[in-house]
């Protein structure tokens, strides 16, 4: 392995690391306030939102067709509780069949 | 699945984990595939690609490092973007802190190592009080070895899925964050109002290059997170 590219692994490994685990180890819920608390608590659903636009209309350069389609099945699968294999599955199985009929 | 008495309930969590890091597996085929791919492609060898995946296990970070590495950047700048890249992980463990349940310092730095978007997405919005650290593990575990497995596999194989097959593949992980969030924003106005606000901001973000990427995401959930708490604080003290 070339030297300085083994480098810049670890390097890229340390400071990914360290940004998981800090929090995990070092923060202590007990003597975090309340309303922190509460903030913590919608991170995960605003970073969804965040996460999923406007990655999800980019997922193709040509159109953004491709990302609406697949956003409205797997809307459409998840609301009707389908497991979540299931949903990722008939999204893929949805943008496949798009991208082969050239729409 | 059906509960067998024998099985400890560690190990019945650790299974229960890799149930749901199926999803994630399926999702991470692809872009890992097109990483090995790609890595081959930036004169990297295999150990180097596959070293990568092990190591960072980070995706965006490891594809602007390929592109970096191609375009002759230094080691130095190449660092530095993936940490600013992963910046949003802290809001991640902190976030997924309040959720876990108490261990060993020791512990929660192995299974933190495997915090992801994806990861922490599934473990955050699970209906369960408090999520066990070999559930997490168990989580964990089957996205990175479906990431650092078809990295390999991409390398090695040296060509692209059929390109119907990688056009749909490229939406696997949007969906499942779309599953995961639709059944709790079903119960829950303020899931809307979270997830809707980010993901606008996002969106504005997104326009204005230097906040494209990492900075814009963490921005985005951040006021998204705070401003809605604060502004239902107020509207309840108001009624």
């Amino acid at each position: 392995m070339e030297t300085n590219l083994l480098w810049m692994i670890a390097g890229m490994g340390v400071v990914t690391y360290l940004p998981r685990v800090l929090p995990l180890i070092a923060l202590d819920t007990a003597i975090i306030p309340q309303k922190w608390q509460s903030i913590l608590k919608n991170v995960p659903f605003a970073i969804l939102g965040a996460l999923i636009f406007p990655g999800i209309l980019h997922i193709n350069e040509g159109s953004m067709w491709y990302g609406i389609v697949g956003a409205g099945i797997a809307l459409l699968s998840s609301w009707l509780n389908w497991n979540i294999i299931l949903v990722v599955l008939s999204s893929v199985l949805a943008v496949s069949l798009f991208s082969f009929l050239g729409l | 699945m059906i509960p067998i008495p024998a099985i400890s309930a560690a190990n019945h969590d650790f299974k229960r984990g890799i149930q749901a890091g199926l999803s994630i597996a399926i999702g991470y085929l692809p872009i890992a595939f097109t990483y090995g791919l790609l890595a081959k492609s930036s004169g990297l060898s295999l150990l180097e690609t596959v070293g990568m995946s092990i190591i960072v296990f980070a995706g965006a970070s490891q594809y602007i490092a390929l592109s970096m590495i191609a375009a002759g950047t230094g080691a130095f700048e190449i660092i530095i973007t993936a940490f600013i890249m992963n910046i949003r992980h802290l809001l991640m463990s902190a976030s997924l802190n309040e959720k876990m349940e108490e261990d060993t310092k020791w512990r929660k730095a192995v299974y933190g190592f495997l915090i992801t978007d994806e990861t922490f997405s599934v473990a955050a919005t699970r209906t369960e009080r408090k999520l066990a650290s070999s559930f997490m593990l168990g989580l964990g575990l089957t996205a990175y070895g479906s990431w650092v497995i078809n990295s390999g596999i991409g390398y090695l194989i040296g060509a692209g899925l059929p390109e119907t097959i990688q056009a749909g593949m490229a939406v696997a992980l949007y969906a499942m964050f779309i599953g995961l969030l639709v059944p709790s924003a079903k119960k829950s106005s303020k899931v809307i109002l979270l997830a809707g606000t980010a993901a606008l901001l996002n969106s504005l973000f997104s326009l204005y290059e230097p906040l494209s990427g990492g900075w814009g995401i963490i921005l985005s959930t951040i006021i998204s997170a705070a401003g809605i708490e604060f502004l239902m604080k107020e509207e309840a003290h108001g009624n």
